[in-house]
Parts: C-alpha cells; sequence; structure tokens
C-alpha cells in the first residue's frame, strides 16, 4: 500500500511538469492553431533564468584565503559575493539561497517578452502554412535555443538547489497513519506539485472569469467572429502566446531542484508533453491537464520492479502504449473537440 | 646541316619510358609504405575525435585542450608536460619521427554512427594516420572497428566497459582508461571496510552496454566480499527523473543503493536519491550508503554538495603527488587555468604513448606500432608503473578510490582520494568471463 501511495505521488509530481508544458501547448494551439515544438525549449529557458539568476546574484569579487594555496601553488582566491558587501554575509547568504523562488520574478517578464518576440517575430509568418512547415520551423527553433545555451551554459548539469528550508524530506506516512519513515517524500517535490495545481488554476481562472480570457475562448471557438465585432483578436492570442511562455517558463523555474538544468532538458519533456496533448486531445485544456496526471502516475507504476518483473520492458513504452490504446478508443483524445486538427 | 631523328613515335616512345622510370620509385616507395596514410611530406596528421557537441561536450572541449597541449609538447613547444618524466626517453620534442604534428578534429557527437563517420572522414579526406579520443564505449567500440577495417590505429579515450578490450577488443585499438572490472575490483574491498561485509545492494542501472558490465563487475566483486544483492533495475538511457526507481529503494530492505550511472544519468539519479533522504536512512540497523562506481570531476561538478562522502573510482586525479601527474597539471593549468580532468589525462597520456610507440617503432606502420605498444611497460604518466598487456591492450595500472570531498576548497576540489589500489589487486586473466569472447584478430596495415 505504502508504495502504492509513494508511485501516485511520484506520478503527480511528474504529472505537474507534464500538465503545466501541455497546458501552454495547448494554449498556443487553441489559440494561434500553430503547433509548437519550441516549447519544451521555452521549459528550458525558464530553467536558465533559474540559473541566470542564482549566478547574478553570485556574482564575486576575489579575496585571498591566508596561508593557503592553490593547486598550482599560487596564492588561494576566494569567491566573495558582492551581495555580501551589500547586505552583510548572513542576509546576502539569504537571498542567494532563495534564488530559485526569488527567479519566479525574474522569468514571467523575460518568459513573456522572449515568448511575444518568438510570436511576432518567426511563427506568425507560419500562421497560414501547414502545420508540417509549422513543426519543422518550431523545431529548428528548439534547436537553435538549445545550442545558445549551451554555447553561454556549456553541456554540464548546473547544480541549483533548493532553499536551505527545503532540503529533505516530509514524512508523509506519518501523517496518514503509517509508521514512520514508510512514505517519505521530497519537500520540493510537493511544493512543485503545490505550485503546478495554483498555475493551473490561475490559468483556468483567467480565462474562465476574465473578460480577457472570455474574448480569448470566443475567439478560440470562433475567431473569424470575433474579428467581426471589431476586436483585435491577434493582439490577445499573441498575449496568450507570451502567457503560455511564462508557464512553461515557471514550470522550468521551479524544476531546477528537482534536477540540475541542462541544455536538453526540454527536449526531454518535449515529446511526452505532445503525447498528453494528443492524449488529453488536442485543444482541449482540461485534457492537457488530467493526461498530464494520468500519464505521470502510469509511467511511475511501469517503473516499479514487481510490474517490470511480469512484463519486462513496460518502463520505456508504457507511454506510448496507453497513446495507441486511447487514440485507437478514442480518436479525440480522452476530452478532445470535434473539429480541431481534422480539416 | 644534320638532320635530327626527332620524330613522333621516338618522342612518344622516349617519353613512356622516362615516366614510367620516374614513376617507379614513387611506386616502389607506396609499396615500401603499404599502409593507409603513410606520412610522406614533413607533418604527420593525428586525427582527435572527441564529442564537440551533445551530453558530453564539455568533457570533450577537455580532451581536446589536452591533444592540444600533447600536440605542442610532441612538436617542443611548452614546457614539455609528460615527456619530461615519460619513462621512454624516445620522443625528444622534434614531432614524432622528425615529422612536425598537425592535427584534425571531429565531433563523435556521442553517437555511434557518428563517430564512425567523423573518424572515416578524417582518415580518409584528412589523411589521419591515427584516431584518438571519445567519451562513451558506444562510441570507442564503433570507432575501434572501423580503425581496423582502415588500417589505422586507434588509442581509445574515455571507455570504461568491459566490452572495449574485452568481446569487442581489436588488435589496432588501444586503451589506457581503466574499466568496469577493475572498478569494482578496487571498490568493493574498501566498500567492505567502511560499510562492513553484511550489506543488502540495490543497483540502479544504466540501460546499455557499459551499464550492464559496470553492474556485473560491482556485483561480483561486492558478493565475493559477503554483500548480497536485492535488487537490480535497468533505467532507460533517456531518463530524467528517477523518483519512480528511487522510491521501490525505500520499500526494499536494502542499505546501500549502487548507481550504475553516468553523466546526466549520475547527476540526475544521485540527486534524486539524496532528496528521498535515502542518506538519512537507518535499514537493517546500518546507516543507508549510496556508490557511484564511476565517476568522473565534471559529473560531481552537475551533482553539487549531492556527492558529499559517496565513494567510487576515478582513473586518475589531478591531486596525485607523483611527479608525472604534478608535471602534467603544471602544464595544463598554467595554459588553461584550471586543473585537467580524468579524460584530459587519458587522452593526453595516449597521444605521448602513440607517438613514443612509433619513434621506438621508427616507422608509422600500423603493425609496427602494435608491436611497440603489446608488452610495453612504462612509468611516469601519473600511474605509477604501468603495462600495456599484449593479449588484450588494455593497460593494467593502479586504480584510485575517491569519495566525495565534504569541505571542497574551490570548484575543481570536489572529490578526494581515499585509496590508490594496486594493480596486482585490479589485474584479471585475459580469459576472465567478463571479457569472454571476441578475438583481437592480426593487426591491419590497410592500403
Amino acid at each position: 500500500m505504502d508504495a502504492i501511495i509513494l508511485q501516485i505521488l511520484n506520478g503527480l509530481d511528474k504529472g505537474s511538469a507534464y500538465a503545466l508544458i501541455a497546458l501552454g501547448l495547448t494554449l498556443i494551439f487553441g489559440t494561434l492553431g500553430v503547433v509548437n515544438f519550441a516549447h519544451g525549449a521555452l521549459f528550458m529557458i525558464g530553467a536558465f533564468c533559474a540559473v541566470t539568476l542564482s549566478r547574478l546574484l553570485s556574482l564575486s569579487h576575489k579575496v585571498e584565503v591566508p596561508g593557503a594555496t592553490d593547486f598550482l601553488g599560487n596564492p588561494q582566491m576566494r569567491d566573495v559575493p558582492y551581495i555580501y558587501d551589500i547586505f552583510g554575509e548572513s542576509l546576502g547568504a539569504s537571498i542567494i539561497d532563495w534564488a530559485v523562488p526569488l527567479s519566479i520574478l525574474f522569468a514571467i517578464p523575460v518568459m513573456i517578452l522572449i515568448g511575444v518576440i518568438m510570436e511576432r517575430g518567426l511563427i506568425k509568418h507560419f500562421y497560414k502554412r501547414p502545420h508540417a512547415d509549422q513543426i519543422l520551423v518550431t523545431f529548428g527553433l528548439a534547436i537553435v535555443l538549445q545550442e545558445i545555451i549551451k554555447y553561454y551554459y556549456g553541456a554540464n548539469p548546473i547544480p541549483t538547489p533548493a532553499p536551505a528550508a527545503f532540503v529533505g524530506s516530509f514524512d508523509f506516512g506519518a501523517l496518514i497513519g503509517f509508521e514512520a519513515g514508510q512514505i517519505i517524500y521530497p519537500y520540493w517535490r510537493l511544493v512543485y506539485f503545490a505550485f503546478a495545481a495554483l498555475i493551473i488554476g490561475a490559468v483556468f481562472a483567467f480565462l474562465q472569469f476574465t473578460t480577457f480570457g472570455m474574448v480569448v475562448r470566443a475567439g478560440m471557438a470562433d475567431r473569424e467572429t470575433v474579428g467581426l465585432l471589431g476586436i483585435n483578436i491577434d493582439k490577445r492570442f499573441t498575449i496568450m502566446f507570451g502567457l503560455a511562455a511564462a508557464v512553461a517558463g515557471l514550470a522550468g523555474v521551479m524544476y531546477t531542484p528537482i534536477n540540475s538544468p541542462n541544455y536538453h532538458m526540454g527536449m526531454d519533456f518535449l515529446v511526452l508533453s505532445f503525447v498528453v496533448v494528443v492524449v488529453g486531445g488536442m485543444g482541449s485544456l482540461p485534457g492537457a491537464v488530467l493526461a498530464g496526471f494520468l500519464l505521470g502516475i502510469l509511467e511511475s507504476f511501469a517503473s516499479m520492479r514487481e510490474v517490470i518483473a511480469i512484463i519486462p520492458g513496460i518502463n520505456q513504452v508504457i507511454i506510448y502504449l496507453v497513446a495507441i490504446i486511447i487514440l485507437l478508443t478514442r480518436p479525440r483524445g480522452l476530452m478532445g473537440r470535434k473539429g480541431v486538427m481534422e480539416d | 646541316m644534320s638532320k635530327g631523328n626527332l620524330t613522333r613515335r621516338g618522342v612518344l616512345k622516349t617519353g613512356a619510358v622516362a615516366g614510367a622510370g620516374l614513376a617507379l620509385p614513387t611506386y616502389l616507395s607506396a609499396q615500401e609504405s603499404g599502409f593507409t596514410n603513410a606520412p610522406t611530406g614533413s607533418t604527420v596528421t593525428l586525427g582527435f575525435n572527441v564529442p564537440q557537441s551533445g551530453p558530453y561536450a564539455d568533457e570533450g572541449a577537455d580532451e581536446l585542450r589536452a591533444y592540444e597541449l600533447a600536440v605542442e609538447h610532441l612538436n617542443g613547444e611548452g614546457d614539455g608536460g609528460m615527456l619530461n618524466t615519460f619513462s621512454s626517453k624516445a620522443l625528444q620534442g622534434s614531432g614524432i619521427l622528425g615529422k612536425k604534428v598537425e592535427y584534425v578534429t571531429g565531433d563523435t557527437q556521442t553517437k555511434s554512427d557518428a563517430a564512425r563517420a567523423s573518424a572515416k572522414s578524417m582518415i580518409e579526406k584528412d589523411g589521419a594516420v591515427m584516431i584518438t579520443g571519445g567519451s562513451s564505449s558506444g562510441v570507442a567500440v564503433a570507432v575501434q572497428a572501423l580503425c581496423q577495417e582502415a588500417g589505422v590505429i586507434f588509442m581509445a579515450g574515455l571507455t570504461h566497459s568491459n566490452d572495449t578490450t574485452g568481446k569487442d577488443k581489436r588488435a589496432n585499438g588501444f586503451r589506457h582508461f581503466f574499466n568496469s572490472y577493475m572498478s569494482g575490483a578496487a571498490l568493493a574491498p574498501v566498500l567492505a571496510a567502511n560499510y562492513g561485509t553484511d550489506r543488502k545492494a540495490y543497483h540502479l542501472t544504466a540501460d546499455y552496454n557499459w551499464g550492464y558490465t559496470t553492474e556485473e563487475a560491482v556485483k561480483s566483486s561486492t558478493e565475493a566480499m559477503g554483500w548480497e544483492t536485492v535488487g537490480t533495475v535497468l533505467t532507460p538511457l533517456t531518463q530524467t527523473d528517477f523518483s519512480s526507481y528511487i522510491t521501490p529503494v525505500l520499500q526494499s530492505d536494502a542499505d546501500v543503493l549502487v548507481l550504475n550511472h553516468y553523466g546526466g544519468n549520475m547527476v540526475n539519479s544521485l540527486t534524486n536519491a539524496v532528496q528521498f533522504g535515502l542518506r538519512d536512512r537507518v535499514v537493517n540497523g546500518k546507516n543507508f550508503e549510496i556508490v557511484v562506481p564511476l565517476y568522473s570531476r565534471l559529473m560531481a561538478k552537475g551533482a553539487g554538495a549531492n556527492v558529499k562522502g559517496i565513494f567510487g573510482s576515478t582513473n586518475w586525479h589531478w591531486s596525485l603527488q607523483d611527479e608525472g601527474s604534478k608535471q602534467f597539471v603544471q602544464s595544463f593549468g598554467t595554459k588553461y587555468g584550471f586543473p585537467p580532468s580524468q579524460a584530459a589525462h587519458t587522452c593526453y597520456v595516449q597521444a605521448l604513448l602513440y607517438a613514443d610507440a612509433v619513434e621506438r617503432a621508427g616507422s608509422f606502420q600500423p603493425c609496427a606500432v602494435v608491436e611497440a605498444l603489446e608488452g610495453f611497460e612504462f612509468d611516469g604518466m601519473g600511474n605509477g608503473p604501468t603495462l600495456y598487456r599484449a593479449e588484450d591492450h588494455q593497460c593494467f595500472k593502479d586504480v584510485l578510490v575517491v569519495k566525495g570531498k565534504e569541505n571542497p576548497t574551490s570548484e575543481f576540489d570536489l572529490l578526494e582520494i581515499v585509496e590508490v589500489t594496486p594493480v596486482d589487486q585490479v589485474t584479471y586473466a585475459p580469459d576472465h568471463p567478463q571479457f569472454a569472447g571476441g578475438a583481437l584478430g592480426s593487426c591491419n596495415n590497410g592500403a
């Protein structure tokens, strides 16, 4: 039982990342009709916003360590962050420690800006082109973006830890009547799940309860009619692209303490996120979220030793197997709408 | 007035005979060299095939730095590096056999097909007489086979799978780097001394060739010490989040987790294992421990503070205090501003060993080089007395057992040497079961 609860927690956690990326993908597809293969790169850029802020906060000057020498026998130098000089060592260290949560504030404007530039500068020229062209250009863009990141940050993963207050694990089992130490779960992963739920809720609330959201939903349903009413729907869709980029970016920022970011992390998520979108139903926001969590949980269960012992290799194919079954039985995905990508 | 008997037919005949006569020495010299890419001018070209893109690009960049340094030293530039400490004195800093060393580079991308294509291009288009480098066993095995067919020497870079000098060994291929068996043999006694002989181990293993041989090596070495293996699970090479593989460890009665992972896999699985509090657990009345059989400083950097106190093994470390290592660290550090990685070390040494073998053989001919390297014993290259064993072209030398440093003084000071395992302890018979199958075959001179 405890194993099952743990794998459900794992699945929810994995599903959070899938759902956040898939949500952004669906927003872009639903509004602009573009299949954006560069979306994984936006997730990766978000993670590197955290790396960048962390590095900016840690900008240092060298101070000689008395009596110590480095590997070449020269005087040993120690890095002292400028922020220590400004705020004192204690407060300065705390600010650096909280670099990842602080990066949320840094990442939102950066990601919206990148999203808008991407949409206005490149993707808008492909609205009327076939989906194959859109996939090619956005996939190419993803590769360019990741090579740029690799050029500046290198190919190795860069450790970006969570604040010290969130390091360690929470004894979830003790809370629900299990023996101590049976079901423990890292604090930061719980934070990630809560954060994902908050972002998903906020996006839905924005679309559901604001006038802007109402217009966007109307535009998704019938773009021409909304345009005929004198509403500049293109401008609103551009803003939605920026919003989707920000959602992917925030998912990336908060993911950095879970796995050290590297330039390739977006590609690792991209294919899975597309499967999530297809399984959830092209253009369906609730479908993307539901499929994200569903596939995350299934992937976790398929990784259990007992399951692999019965069906060897199932951990490697489970997501694609489920995708095939769902598409065979429900060709439009779990919550797909009629007419989307069927013209 | 005399009339010359210069006729058109006569000129053609004379020309043909003279042409044939002039061409004869060239033909004879080609026959005499009789091997692929025999250097003809005043230079010789070496091919450095390293990952310049892909996940191991940083390791590849360090390999390339080492090769550039080696070329400098071979050509008599710089401070000479390990040429000053190398026990063989055949190299004089005047190139190789008097020819200035030049090089071309290829990008393996850490993909076997790309690595073969870049090696092929360097051999066929650039005339490389030797190929060296790489950061993956899959690539090493693929390129080694290609070099065997093409008739050039392959001096492997970072490749740790038993198979490179086991079932996939080739007569034209040589490996200086240590292997999975050696890691297991070196690590097991240290693990037993630190964690006891009554331990239950759980292995997470990368699902590819290197993972299998490392799991087998560590499993058999630790079981021989009394440990029990309670679980082994293969993880996809593309896996990034290992949480669903870590949580079953919590449910098992294992008290040690062995991560047979390298590169990004290692960084992520170790980070995830520490996040799940494995290192704070007490199982079977003992502290839970994690082991990483193959360490690299570049990967340790990626895992950050998570490596502290975790045992593993390496081929070489910059903090070694023998004269060869000190000389290499000095040369590399002065040129580039930071200490070299183990990948840089093995590549630098391989370049020098090849050049030395050519000098001693007096020829670039691959079979002559093979003969010079087989059974070659040397010292002064950072690992103590070393033997290039003739039977499998594997170097036998001391192996380092290291542990993540608790209080690093710099971003390079991440590992500390726990033990220098003597070569006798990691030596095995050429027909050891972990290296069974395959044959060296005979050397190939190519063209």
